[in-house]
């Protein structure tokens, strides 16, 4: 559909304006602040770089956040081609709000997630909170509950990905690989992942750039205690808040980067018929 | 996602399941039996703790905290910027969807990754970007930290995509023959984007300014190092139920959680609502 030619080749004064202004909206409000943090961290050369990654704290945070985003992005793999599976594939009652269910850590603060989590899993008041305890599982203040926040958040992407790619390769090719005999995991196996493949890999993209990222509710739920339970996110906060700036500015970069990188990666791969 | 939650080119319409599939076997049973335990411990019990807690206090405390005068503050300035916020999107976000659909020109690529940016930028990341072209060493010589236009500016960048990536899958599949035909019948430009173009985009743009008005309203990230959170004058509902946990109020905290709970509920039935309409009227 969006192949036709983009345009007439005759085009008004407005359209030019309009492409005027787009420009310099995007430019003022993106590009020229996300430059600046880029500039001020090599405003010194490497220093700022090199000083981030001679502290072994930050070191640490790290390489926690990275952990927590790969347990984070399993899980919800796993949890989302299931659960996209079960709503394309299969009829139950309450699929419809189900599925308006899961869209719901999209739209939820996360400070709000934070809060919810140390209701329920808090060691002091929580409701399963002390039993978990009891049994030595601690959650909230530590790394499983980093864990919980940041699957919560990240928790749609890979479904809002992949349910679309199910929905268009239809299921007669599974049909027919069961009606040859093959079982439930061959079917999937050989047939439904290579089909949405690109998908997945989409959703695990996003669903990583989120999961690095995510602040406010692992602020609650972390604790926040240096060289423990502090991830990335929380650094660049605190070297602010201690005019580190060039910390700041070094932590927020080596961050900006790895987002960045994961928005080009999925605009590489993404197919371009639709556009 | 606040994140790249949208898929560039594809209509959040078509996303849902409509059509009924198989019934439930042995194996996927077990399966959805074991999802739905893991979605209920990870999201609905937790969520469904806050609303208890808010209540559990009755009314009267419920209604104290919410109404507390700082805290009535901070939910009118996130609300109130807010939708202030999505009226700009809707105008901007349909002029920068119409430029990528329609217009061509050197470096349109480029622009495509940045309306992404804000998606995948962590919040405090975010905050720190805003902040080192708006803040005290502006090169623009605009200093506008810790003061109410930063909450503006700072909603603005989180919930750019949301308008522009809900509008542009829909702007795209539009058939150009019948603005050819209007066109040529002697409608002017403008006629023709106000009697054809607006009408099939309105629902996609509604679409977009909900998801957009709940991005704003449960920010939180993007305003710690911006915003200053001056009580009565720069603090948002987020940073408000934070000071209530840090202070060991969790029955205030859940009574302000749950106002934006609803607000978020009420949007998720909006956007089901308008998602029906299109897959109707498409």
């Amino acid at each position: 559909m969006a192949s036709h030619p983009a345009t007439r080749t005759r085009r008004g004064p407005v359209a030019y304006l309009v492409r005027l202004l787009v420009i310099v909206y995007l430019f003022l409000l993106v590009a020229w602040p996300v430059y600046l943090v880029g500039k001020n961290t090599f405003a010194d050369g490497m220093d700022n770089i090199n000083g981030i990654l001679e502290d072994p704290d930050i070191v640490h945070a790290i390489s926690l956040t990275v952990q927590v985003a790969i347990i984070a992005v399993i899980i919800n793999t796993l949890f989302g081609v299931g659960i996209s599976l079960l709503l394309v594939r299969y009829d139950f009652r309450g699929k419809r709000l189900l599925s308006a269910m899961l869209d719901m850590p999209l739209s939820v603060s996360p400070i709000v997630v934070g809060l919810a989590l140390v209701l329920v899993y808090g060691g002091r008041t929580g409701w399963f909170g002390p039993a978990l305890e009891g049994m030595g599982f601690q959650v909230i203040f530590a790394t499983p509950g980093i864990v919980l926040a940041t699957v919560f958040v990240a928790l749609p992407l890979v479904i809002r990905e992949v349910v679309p790619v199910l929905e268009e390769v239809g299921e007669e090719q599974e049909q027919a690989a069961r009606s040859l005999g093959a079982n439930a995991w061959q079917t999937f196996r050989r047939i439904t992942l290579p089909s949405i493949k690109w998908g997945v890999v989409y959703g695990v993209v996003l669903s990583l750039a989120r999961s690095l990222g995510e602040f406010g509710a692992v602020k609650v739920v972390s604790g926040n205690v240096l060289g423990e339970t502090r991830t990335a996110t929380l650094v660049v906060e605190e070297k602010y808040l201690n005019f580190d700036k060039g910390g700041a500015y070094a932590t927020a970069f080596l961050l900006a980067l790895v987002a960045v990188a994961c928005i080009i990666i999925v605009s590489v791969i993404r197919p371009k018929e639709d556009r | 996602m606040t994140s790249t939650a949208l898929s560039p080119d594809r209509p959040a319409t078509s996303r849902r399941p409509v059509r009924t599939g198989r019934p439930l076997t042995r194996v996927s049973g077990l399966g959805f039996g074991v999802a739905m335990m893991w979605f209920s411990l990870l999201v609905l019990i937790p969520l469904a703790a806050v609303v208890v807690t808010a209540s559990a206090g009755g009314w009267s405390t419920f209604w104290q905290a919410v109404t507390n005068e700082q805290t009535a503050a901070a939910i009118e300035l996130t609300v109130g910027t807010a939708f202030a916020v999505t009226l700009v999107n809707i105008v901007m976000g349909t002029m920068i969807a119409w430029v990528l659909v329609r217009d061509r020109f050197f470096g349109k690529r480029a622009l495509e990754i940045l309306i992404d940016v804000p998606f995948a930028l962590p919040t405090i990341v975010a905050g720190l970007v805003l902040l080192s072209l708006y803040g005290r060493n502006s090169p623009l010589g605009v200093d506008i930290a810790n003061t109410r236009p930063a909450v503006f500016l700072a909603f603005l960048f989180v919930t750019l995509p949301f308008v522009v990536r809900t509008v542009q899958p829909v702007l795209a599949e539009l058939e150009r023959d019948v603005e050819e035909a209007a066109m040529s019948l002697g409608a002017s430009r403008f006629t023709v984007f106000r009697r054809i173009i607006l009408p099939s985009l309105t629902p996609a743009i509604a679409a977009g300014a909900a998801l957009s008005f709940a991005r704003g309203v449960s920010e939180y990230g993007s305003l710690v190092l911006l915003s200053g959170n001056l009580p009565m004058k720069t603090e948002v509902t987020s940073v408000r139920i934070l000071s209530s946990i840090e202070n060991d109020n969790l029955d205030s905290a859940a009574a302000v959680a749950t106002i934006l709970l609803l607000i978020s509920f009420v949007v998720i039935v909006l956007l089901d609502v308008i998602q029906r309409r299109m897959v109707r009227r498409g």
